[in-house]
């Protein structure tokens, strides 16, 4: 998906959000929002109040008014919040749907004959129809190609322009409606009835039309909703004691007070807090099946990475040529490059760049490919090379080639017996080069192929254990060379010579341990995993089985984004739990504003307890209204970009966090009534 | 403020925190059923009343029986009181109790509250007083011990909603706890000059020639269980005022103590159970420093006295033969410094004795009392309910700020989901609500004016302290409250009700949830529920959740008071 970087306060979006804060004032719509619903009572209770003023031509008109006003505004400023958050996967859902253009598909009478079509419109095609697509068409359906081998465009749902090689069978099958077939040509089986397709999906969830309540938030409105009740019982009850105190308090103020107490501020953004926390995934190119799995990922425990693609580069690269006794390191430097010059491996590569440094650049092109016989690699031989006229060059693991030297008469020294053992020991992969010419074999020396960890693992996983998050590296190494990794990428554990059924195991394990655990994966083999998983990250490149198992896309199919998932979801706890203390320790300063005002007229002496010495008794109760209203608009950036956060330990994290927001929260009305208080008083409002 | 003073605080905080854990570790061993030095007694108990000791409840039975039980024992108590003029050790010849004193009375005890709208000693007949009451003072002790570790058993283990057995819980608290406790303390007072009789009452020929009758009866046994109990219903109305409830400085000191005693060393206990004794530190440290402010706040304006009355010349200066400050409403033998931390026990732990009169406490020194209620009785709290009230807070605030560390919020291992909060805001909710509905009837019915001594901000503190007295299930009177009339005595009465039922099923149904929820695993990333950090949280949450509520009917009340007397005016 072509992910549009937009400023925050984009005008578009400013302007729709504007439209539907107001279409979201139907109760039916506030209703879901106990905390706001109140507020907007509140607000129709105020207008009716100053309507029969009106009538009646009494009361205090313009305070009354100006009450309203800002009451109306709280509700429409967290409207707006929402309208905001859900704008922009709006803008988004738009942009996907123009590229979803209705195709034509020529739909085959038999998978078999691929001559024979019929052309029916997209949208007609049912699951288990067999389609052809030729270069240039787009793919009419999400489906499993069972035909070809074809390069496809998928930047219509990836963003990424380099093509993708689709093939029949194994892990590159399954293919997306809406992307283009740029070569040859696939036959594909539709997998996805018209309207259930991944790209209808996608765009259900980037809209957010389907939103369900996260259990987290579910609880924390169970939490806003009773603190809402006891401030209710508070304000209602206020107003007998009031009376027995000698003088009953006007409806609007007590409305103001009620909507100053209660959680407003929370209450007013948390939808839009977690409909940003989606909205962050799909800018990390991670599409979110479920609400449930960003928050999961948040309480991660245990992180499964598959070492090839996450930790390791993917690949091993030559970093050293151990020569045999007696031969020079030129010679097998000279030898090994011969023999990889048609082995197109990235391991193959490696070893002809390695052997550069030793000067061979320029090699006299008849010795490099006239008469230069390929040995391919075979599983049985386990070794592969060239036969260059009489020379023969053989590369492969340590028992292969020294069986294969023993057959030509030769044998392995004891050197480079123990430079194997080393370089295993190391976490390396030794490749033993030998050469034949006119007699006995001979062994040369030993390749130095490495697994190369990414830069800068290891500080991640520095981070995601001070954050109390173990990770697990799972890999098809033996033993020894997965310790050896894991010791230099400095994950946890490790998990070596892992079959499926294994890793599943160790799911469970760790889940029976009371741990939440998160892995990528995009095999079918790895479905069942994935499932069993607390957030399953799939890549998008994976099969179609895996893309059902996880709850998490990677459009970008780059599995080392599991950490940014983790980051992302504990960025969405912590917003949510950090404004929720900032609104409640905000009532402090409120309270401090309006009890003396309200009852200043019975009891002068409660003039006291007026410590931030506001103008009048109207000025303290509007500027704490109007506080109250503008700290929902002042907050909207940071319920939709997220709290900032690094990564640390509970404790850290916490500390830092109540400095800003529970003291902060205390603190910053004092300061806000205050200010609004002058201006007020400034502009003779009150 | 004496020196003397501040010894005598510091030295019963020292000894609070000497003995919490003996007696923690001991009560564990009493809950686990592995102290049984008293089996036989307690299986002949099993055997009568047909119970199966090996029985593990769910929630939902053992928060039946806990009801059954009470509702049983209080309807008794009612037939009782109102037959008591036929029953027998009646040597004053007392009549049957009202109708709806016996029903307040009867739910009052039951409640563990013991708010007492009459005079024992002329109203309640030794038999009443021994077989009824003090049978409440045991029992409703014993089951609010029960629910505090149903709900540590709760938390502690995976057992599909199981919390142990109501039954046994309620036996083995009695006959291991508060039996032999009692029984020692009991002794103790009959030393130091409580009485212990079943003699017709005295008449007596005062110094001044008049003639006096002094009451008699069983003392002693009662006021054991009583402080222990955290039930606080005095043998005589002046409760432990009265020199023949609380004769010497050492049955003061050991009364004293005896309130806050098991309360402290019960959070010992349910660190011990939940395998995390560093959180039960954590929350005994809580407890104690929101404790100690109050006793230190209360001390300064009780010491401080009453500007008005040194603007009149009187000598509020304390020295060696003036105890200065306010003095009103305290026995010259106790003096201030004693007063102020009986005050603050009897009101942090739901006790509700007294050795003083709270009503004449300056409106700071008084509104430390009512506050303390007001937090929900789990400041050390009552036995067993002020523990299981202060680990709703601490779930409460685990679930307020464990969202900041990015993560679903999680109690010991439980994750706490939207099943425990509706829970434990039910809990939260039923406090205020009780406490605020009553209060605000009461003050604008005719019938509650009624009841009224005072006018004013007076009054309204007056009317809001009972209530709060009795939802919180403390039972102290701020006094000058006319409480017997059928007005006060049916909505006080319902009040200790739904103060302690209404709240205590949400707090068991608690315990089944989290016993239902498998234990996630500690790590780095858990939020932190031992360090100071904590501790600070926690206070913080129970402070702001107590006075956000409270504000506004306090500030109408006590603190209005409080500024009118810097202006010169009383009520």
């Amino acid at each position: 998906m072509a992910i549009l970087k937009r400023p925050l306060f984009d005008p578009p979006i400013v302007r729709r959000a504007t439209r539907d804060a107001f279409a979201k004032l139907d109760p039916r719509h506030m209703v879901r929002n106990p905390v706001m619903f109140v507020v907007l009572i509140g607000s129709v209770l105020t207008t009716l109040v100053l309507v029969r003023d009106l009538i009646q031509g009494r009361g205090d008109i313009g305070f009354t008014l100006q009450i309203a006003l800002w009451l109306w505004f709280t509700v429409l400023f967290a409207n707006f919040a929402e309208a905001m958050a859900e704008g922009r996967g709006k803008a988004q859902a738009e942009s996907l749907r123009r590229s979803r253009t209705l195709t034509t598909a020529k739909r085959l009478k038999s998978p078999a004959d691929r001559t024979l079509f019929e052309a029916v419109p997209a949208d007609q095609l049912r699951k288990g129809d067999v389609v052809l697509v030729t270069p240039g068409e787009l793919i009419p359906g999400d489906g499993e190609v069972i035909e070809g081998v074809a390069s496809v465009d998928e930047s219509a749902v990836t963003g990424e322009s380099a093509p993708v090689i689709r093939e029949s069978g194994g892990d590159r099958s399954a293919v997306t409606g809406g992307t283009k077939v740029l070569s040859d040509y696939l036959v594909i089986r539709i997998t996805a009835n018209p309207g259930e397709t991944f790209l209808d999906r996608m765009i259900g969830l980037v809209e957010g039309a389907k939103r369900q309540k996260t259990p987290n938030e579910i609880a924390l409105i169970i939490l806003l909703s009773g603190l809402t009740i006891v401030f209710l019982f508070a304000v209602v009850t206020l107003q007998p004691f009031a009376i027995y105190s000698g003088g009953a308090v006007p409806v609007p103020i007590l409305v103001a007070l009620l909507v100053c107490l209660i959680p407003t501020t929370i209450g007013g953004l948390l939808s839009a807090i977690g409909i940003a926390g989606m909205d962050r995934m799909i800018q990390h190119n991670v599409i979110a099946m479920s609400g449930r799995a960003v928050e999961a990922a948040g309480d991660v425990n245990t992180l499964l990475l598959d070492k090839t693609g996450t930790i390791t580069l993917g690949n091993r690269q030559a970093v050293e040529f151990v020569p045999a006794p007696g031969v020079t390191r030129e010679h097998l430097a000279d030898r090994a490059q011969l023999a990889s010059l048609p082995d197109e491996t990235p391991e193959g590569r490696s070893i002809v760049v390695l052997a550069k440094q030793f000067g061979l650049r320029g090699r006299p092109l008849a010795e490099g490919s006239h008469g230069m016989e390929l040995v391919p690699f075979s599983a049985t031989t386990r070794m592969s090379g060239v036969n260059v006229g009489a020379l023969q060059l053989r590369k492969g693991a340590s028992e292969a080639v020294g069986r294969w030297v023993r057959e030509q008469g030769g044998d392995t020294p004891s050197a480079v017996t123990s430079a194997v053992e080393r370089i295993a020991r190391e976490g390396g992969t030794p490749l033993v080069v030998a050469e034949r010419e006119n007699g006995g074999a001979k062994v040369l020396g030993v390749i130095y192929l490495k697994d190369v960890v990414k830069g800068g693992m290891k500080e991640r996983f520095e981070q995601l254990r001070a954050m109390g998050i173990r990770t697990v590296m799972i890999t098809g190494d033996n033993q020894l060379t997965a310790a050896a990794i894991a010791a230099e990428a400095g994950v946890d554990d490790f998990l070596a010579e892992a079959t499926p059924e294994d890793k599943m195991a160790l799911i469970k394990r760790e889940q029976g341990g009371g741990r939440l655990v998160a892995m990528t994966g995009d095999g079918t083999n790895d479905a069942p995993a994935l499932a069993q998983a607390d957030v399953a990250v799939a890549m998008h490149t994976g099969t179609q089985a895996a893309k059902e198992a996880g709850n998490l896309i990677d459009l970008d199919s780059n599995p080392t984004k599991l950490i940014e998932v983790v980051e992302i979801g504990k960025q969405l706890l912590i917003t949510r739990g950090s404004l929720t203390t900032f609104s409640i320790a905000n009532d402090v300063a409120k309270y401090f504003a309006i009890i003396p005002a309200m009852f200043v007229a019975t009891y002068p002496a409660l003039q006291a307890l007026n410590i931030m010495r506001l103008h009048s008794a109207q000025s303290a109760i509007l500027a704490s209204v109007i506080f109250n209203a503008l700290i929902i608009i002042a907050l909207i950036p940071l319920a939709l970009r997220g709290v900032r956060w690094r990564p640390a330990s509970a404790a850290a994290i916490l500390r830092r966090n109540l400095w800003i927001y529970g003291v902060g929260g205390i603190l910053i009305p004092f300061a806000g009534i205050k200010a609004i208080d002058l201006l007020l008083t400034l502009l003779r409002l009150v | 403020m004496t020196a003397n003073g501040w010894l005598q605080i510091l030295f019963y905080s020292a000894l609070l925190l000497a003995l919490t854990k003996p007696l923690g570790v001991y009560m564990v061993r009493v809950y686990d059923g592995s102290m049984r030095w008293l089996a036989p007694l307690e299986r002949v108990v099993y055997r009568l009343c047909g119970i199966d000791p090996e029985e593990d409840q769910h929630w939902t039975r053992y928060a039946g029986g806990l009801l059954l039980f009470s509702v049983v024992s209080m309807l008794m108590t009612y037939v009782a009181l109102r037959l008591q003029a036929h029953l027998p050790l009646n040597p004053a010849g007392l009549p049957a109790v009202p109708d709806r004193q016996a029903f307040e009375t009867a739910a009052s005890f039951t409640t563990n509250t013991n708010w007492q709208s009459y005079s024992g000693e002329v109203t309640m007949s030794y038999l009443s007083q021994m077989m009824q009451l003090a049978f409440h003072n045991f029992t409703s002790a014993a089951s609010g011990m029960a629910a505090a570790v149903a709900l540590a058993r709760g938390i502690a283990r995976r057992s599909g909603g199981r919390l142990g057995n109501f039954w046994t819980d309620l036996v083995r608290g009695t006959l291991y706890i508060l039996l032999p406790l009692s029984f020692v303390l009991a002794l103790v007072l009959v030393q130091q000059g409580v009485i212990q009789n079943f003699a017709k009452y005295v008449t007596v020929t005062t110094v001044e020639g008049a003639k006096q009758v002094l009451a008699m009866g069983p003392a002693a046994s009662q006021i054991a269980i009583k402080q222990l109990g955290t039930n606080g219903g005095g043998f005589f109305n002046a409760n432990s005022a009265h020199p023949f409830e609380n004769a010497t400085a050492i049955s003061n000191f050991l009364e004293m103590f005896a309130i806050l005693m098991i309360p402290a060393a019960l959070v010992y206990t349910f660190g011990d159970i939940v395998k995390n004794r560093k959180h039960g530190w954590a929350l005994w440290t809580a407890m104690f420093v929101v404790f100690f402010g109050g006793v230190a706040t209360s001390y300064w304006a009780e010491a401080r006295g009453n500007p008005i009355h040194a603007g009149r010349g009187v000598d509020i200066v304390a020295s060696a033969d003036n105890p200065g400050g306010n003095m009103e409403g305290k026995e010259v033998r106790f003096g201030i410094a004693n007063s102020v931390l009986w005050a603050t026990a009897t009101t942090d732990a739901s006790n509700g004795s007294v050795n003083s009169m709270h009503d004449s406490f300056t409106p700071i020194g008084g509104i430390v009392p009512l506050v303390n209620i007001q937090l929900g009785e789990e400041i050390f709290g009552g036995v067993g309910s002020g523990l299981y009230g202060m680990i709703m807070m601490a779930v409460l605030t685990v679930f307020i700020a464990g969202l900041m560390v990015g993560r679903t919020p999680e109690y010991l291992g439980k994750k706490i989901q939207s099943r425990e909060m509706r829970m434990v805001m039910l809990y939260v909710l039923i406090f205020p609500a009780v406490i605020l509905t009553f209060t605000a009837l009461s003050v604008v019915l005719p019938a509650g004016l009624a009841g009224r001594n005072n006018a004013g901000p007076h009054g309204l503190t007056e009317i809001l302290y009972a209530f709060t007295s009795v939802a919180g299930n403390n039972g102290s009177a701020f006094a000058g409250l006319t409480g017997t009339t059928y007005y006060y005595n049916t909505l006080l009465g319902l009040g200790t009700l739904l103060g302690r039922f209404a709240m205590l099923v949400p707090m068991l149904a608690l315990g089944g949830f989290l016993a239902e929820r498998k234990t996630v695993a500690e790590s780095a990333g858990t939020f932190p529920v031992t360090t100071p950090l904590f501790v600070i949280l926690l206070i913080s949450v129970i402070l702001i959740v107590g006075a956000l509520t409270f504000f506004p009917a306090l500030a109408l009340g006590p603190l209005v008071e409080h500024l009118l007397m810097g202006a010169g005016k009383l009520f």
